[in-house]
């Protein structure tokens, strides 16, 4: 029977590992129970695609021996998963993955809930964002496309994105503040969505993620104008026949100063301790070694700044800072703080 | 004929008796996750996931493990009539329709016809889907492109005024009904700003209330509740419990062909727009109700009302997976998790999909065609076995069940005030079904309400306010034209009588 | 108890419907109120968040006035019996065990109320003898935590009891 030879291969491979175990040293915790990692967004989302991805390769390379779950935790924009993980203080079996929302909604809300209340982990990566227009507009670059949002009048261009008042909407307010153009923010559920309405030129631009919005680029859907980062991404492989996501120039290099990085980081509760928080850093950093996450890190064009410790902590801090900036800026702040 | 060579292709492919063993694995695991309200099946397909990756590694385990999630999506979509037959407790949500029929059918001892009926129902409607992906996808793709904030609140608006028309119910009782549905649906943070809404600075109710918790409640607790004051036993008891059930159904069935054929057109229609599998299965209940000659005793126990919702779900469920193929973006939590398995398979949706990667693609809609009859008939052999459950006596399967109701309305949202929520849902709906509020339009309401508010809202923030919006170009027009048609269909069918 | 008294009206047809209006009516101002605080208007580009909520509450409650008003001026003929003593025991001897159990749930976990409440119903209500209900509400308790704690990985509330036994 072909079945009992799966088995048979499943056995093999967790006998394999459990001597890969045993060479490597010994670690002063292990979790002893299943593994809750916790998405402050729903499924399908970008945290969802990379947590679902974390938990995959975990399980594939065997670098965890109980369980590890997904749950998505959505309610009042990510309120819901990060109160959560607030009120499991000292539980080292919750993790969570983060997005911007972890600062713009208690921001936006006055939900209270802080990130000092967790406990940093490891900065995954950061997710980049990128200015489309639809490949149908005559729109080459991303100065073209903001005369003619000026030009169009207040409010006459329609810009989508993801959420209220979240990192979508902030840069969108950043770009507005840079060079008076004015757009109309549409709010929707979740990137996927955005990008298909811009597909159907429901609205006029977006600035979605690069895995968000990659498989309409490669079908000739969309165009990119440019990457809101400070440099231009590294990957050098043709994505369409002619541009790579290296060929794509910072908003700064076509002239729309603005930057923004949106961190994918994994945290735990508050009053954990630090053989627990280096247990998770260790298999996090496994996890970053394996061909899925090379994959993973090009297909999504991501930042792979990867931050741990100290350095994460102080990371946060200022992001943390600069979003009070920005949402200020925007006017997004809760009972006009 | 190239999508046919290709689909032979794929079942040359997935036809191999480790694959049909697997298949039969997985429809019987779907139909245990479909019945247990906690393990919906998002949570069943993303439990199996790892396993699938051991099985990948062997050679051609790609096609089984594709065979073997998509076995599991089957057979939970089948498995979702169960419970709502039996014991009026929608195991999914798109099987609540499912109850108004098929539950007074089961208390009339007619278990077997009404699960025969609905497995059928549902293996046409997931035919029907999968034929329309086969050889329609290009043009279904570009169509759902079409679909902007106005054209997804006229579908919404049509959908409510299919399924709403004057009742046998007083009028202000089903206002209230429905109006509270809608202010269930509103709580929690608002989709177009982000405001939290009548949350009242809890975190409990940041989430809002979820649609499962309010019909386990209104619909399973309130139900049993009901029962007691008969006595300690369910009706129905007396269902007949062997193959022969079946047969006699299929005799039947034939004579509803029409409102198969539309319940199928209206499920595919909503899986690629895509509107969901829920808001199909309630237009495709509703227009059933109003074109039938029997319309007036739909409520009562129909055979012709669990075929209409049965079928209109799963042709949407089906066909819904062609939007997330083609556009990569999901039409329900379930298929959310599948795409999430199908990427790290090395799937990449977009437009190049049936280009680049048709071998996957074929596969997958070979299995499809597959899965389906694997599910039929697991499911209808195990007809007599489900009508047997009945004979449970009350005082063992009536815990039991709000056990189970518990543990489905605590999985949610994690949190034991749901499960408090159930109870007392239960009592308000045990209260609204004695004084003759109608419980359809509230539950709808609840599905429908923040979805509705939200593209109504996205519509008037492009068109800056501008009603017009929804009448600018012939879709939408068409689609609020034909809704407001249906609402006033009371009005304008006695105006016609008048006239002649 | 006798049978007559069994079938007394426990609760006026007449009465539940204003308890029932009057409910309504609370959840309908609850919605009125809160949407208001938060800006309940249209403006400029569209409805502002409160202003569905606020409309729906608002016919919530004159929707429930009116029953409210109809069920006061019900005839007396009209005024049925909306439940008899005796099928309101029923229903209570139901709903309150229900009622501890979830509160139970909260505090315990659910598998060790469970096995409670479905021992407790077996043997109350269906005269079971005890072997056959501790058979059976045990036998779903493990059944239960097999398939959602070890097939599925369904995290399910777990109490001191778990925490005792290590299986949590």
């Amino acid at each position: 029977m072909k079945i009992s030879a799966v088995f048979k291969h499943v056995l093999s491979m967790a006998a394999v590992a459990a001597f890969a175990a045993v060479a490597v040293p010994a670690q002063a915790w292990e979790p002893t129970k299943t593994v809750e990692f916790i998405v402050p967004a729903g499924s399908g989302g970008g945290a969802d695609q990379m947590a679902r991805a974390i938990q995959g390769i975990i399980v594939k390379h065997n670098l965890m021996k109980e369980a590890m779950v997904v749950i998505n935790k959505s309610g009042g924009a990510g309120a819901e998963g990060f109160l959560d993980v607030k009120s499991a203080k000292g539980d080292p079996h919750k993790i969570i993955i983060t997005l911007s929302n972890m600062f713009t909604t208690p921001l936006a809300t006055g939900v209270p809930f802080n990130w000092r209340d967790l406990t940093p982990v490891k900065m995954m990566a950061l997710d980049e964002f990128v200015l489309w227009v639809n490949a149908e507009t005559p729109y080459k670059t991303a100065m073209e496309y903001v005369d003619a949002v000026k030009k169009a009048g207040a409010g006459k261009m329609n810009m989508g994105g993801t959420g209220s008042k979240q990192e979508d909407q902030i840069i969108t307010a950043a770009i507005e503040q840079k060079t008076g153009a004015k757009f109309t923010y549409i709010p929707f559920k979740g990137g996927g969505t955005v990008a298909v309405q811009l597909v159907g030129k429901h609205i006029d631009s977006s600035v979605n993620n690069p895995i968000e919005a990659v498989a309409h680029w490669r079908g000739g859907k969309l165009r990119p104008l440019c990457v809101f980062d400070t440099q231009r991404m590294p990957y050098k492989d043709k994505m369409t026949s002619t541009m790579s996501w290296n060929d794509i120039p910072t908003c700064k290099e076509a002239g729309l100063d603005v930057n923004y990085l949106m961190l994918r980081g994994i945290f735990m509760p508050g009053g954990v301790s630090q053989d627990q928080v280096d247990y998770y850093v260790n298999v996090l950093r496994k996890v970053r070694e394996t061909p899925e996450w090379t994959a993973l890190m090009n297909k999504g064009a991501f930042n792979q700044t990867s931050l741990e410790g100290k350095e994460f902590a102080d990371w946060v801090a200022a992001a943390e800072a600069e979003h009070i900036a920005l949402m200020k800026a925007a006017g997004f702040m809760a009972g006009g703080k | 004929m190239d999508a046919l060579n290709s689909l032979l292709d794929g079942f040359a492919v997935a036809l191999t008796f480790t694959n049909i063993a697997l298949m039969f694995a997985g429809v019987i695991l779907g139909v245990i996750i479909g019945v247990l309200p906690g393990l919906g099946g998002a949570n069943g397909v993303a439990i199996l996931l790892p396993l699938t990756f051991s099985m990948a590694q062997t050679p051609g385990g790609q096609t089984s493990a594709i065979i073997l999630l998509s076995c599991i999506y089957w057979g939970a979509l089948f498995g979702g009539a169960i419970t709502s037959i039996l014991f009026n407790i929608p195991g999914e949500p798109w099987s609540v329709a499912t109850t108004f029929d098929g539950y007074p059918l089961a208390q009339k001892g007619r278990a077997g016809a009404a699960l025969t009926a609905a497995f059928t129902s549902s293996f046409f409607g997931a035919a029907v889907g999968v034929i329309v992906i086969t050889f329609l996808s290009p043009i279904v793709a570009e169509f759902a492109l079409e679909f902007g904030p106005p054209e997804f609140f006229a579908v919404y608006m049509l959908t409510f005024c299919a399924f709403i028309g004057m009742g046998k119910e007083p009028p202000f009782k089903t206002i209230v009904s429905m109006m509270l549905g809608f202010a269930l649906a509103a709580v929690g943070s608002d989709t177009v700003t982000g405001t939290l809404r009548m949350t009242f600075g809890t975190a409990t109710l940041l989430t809002g209330f979820d649609f499962l918790v309010a019909v386990i409640g209104l619909f399973g607790i309130g139900e049993i509740l009901m029962t007691l004051e008969e006595g300690l036993e369910f009706r129905g008891a007396s269902a007949k419990l062997n193959l022969k059930v079946v047969l006699e159904t299929w005799k039947e069935l034939p004579k509803y062909w029409l409102t198969s054929l539309r319940g199928a057109a209206i499920g595919c229609f909503m899986g690629i727009v895509p509107g969901g599998a829920t808001p199909a299965s309630f237009m495709s209940y509703g227009v059933a109700r109003r074109m039938s000659k029997d319309g007036d005793k739909f409520g009562e126990g129909m055979v012709e009302g669990v075929v209409a919702p049965e079928t209109a779900a799963h042709a949407a469920g089906t066909s819904a997976l062609l939007p997330m193929l083609t556009l990569g973006v999901p039409g329900s939590p379930t298929a959310a998790v599948l795409l999430g398995g199908l990427l790290i398979w090395g799937l990449e949706p977009g437009p190049l999909l049936f280009v680049e990667q048709k071998d996957f693609v074929w596969g997958l809609i070979a299995s499809m065609y597959l899965g389906n009859i694997a599910g039929l008939i697991v499911v209808l052999t195990c007809v007599p076995l489900f009508a047997a459950i009945l004979r449970i006596p009350f005082s063992v399967i009536a815990p039991i069940i709000i056990v189970i109701c518990a543990i489905g309305a605590y999985t949610v949202h994690n949190t034991t005030f749901d499960v408090y929520m159930m109870v007392v849902f239960g009592v308000v709906g045990y209260a609204f079904k004695k004084l003759a509020y109608p419980l359809a339009p509230l539950v709808l309401a609840i599905v429908l309400g923040d979805r509705a508010e939200a593209s109504f809202r996205q519509a008037m923030l492009v068109s800056h306010g501008d009603m017009s919006i929804f009448f600018s170009n012939k879709l939408v027009g068409g689609l609020t034209g034909l809704a407001l048609f249906l609402l006033f269909w009371p009005l304008i069918s006695w105006l016609i009588r008048r006239l002649r | 108890m006798s049978e007559a008294n069994n079938q007394r009206a426990a609760l006026s047809d007449k009465t539940a419907e204003m308890a029932v209006a009057g409910f309504t009516f609370a959840l309908g101002a609850i919605a009125v109120y809160d949407s208001w605080r938060i800006g309940a208007r249209w403006v400029g580009d569209g409805p502002q968040t409160g202003y569905f909520p606020f409309y729906v509450g608002l016919i919530i409650c004159i929707a429930s006035a009116v029953n409210f008003i109809q069920a006061l001026l019900m005839s007396k003929e009209k005024n049925g019996v909306f439940v008899e003593v005796g099928q309101l025991k029923l229903v209570l001897s139901v709903l309150v065990p229900t009622s501890v159990y979830v509160v139970l749930v909260a505090l315990f976990g659910i598998y060790v109320p469970s096995i409670v409440y479905i021992a407790f119903f077996m043997l109350w209500l269906g005269k079971y003898p005890w072997w056959k209900a501790a058979l059976v509400s045990v036998g779903t308790s493990v059944f239960f935590y097999c398939v959602f704690e070890i097939w599925f990985k369904v995290p399910l509330p777990k109490g001191p009891v778990e925490a005792l036994l290590g299986l949590d």
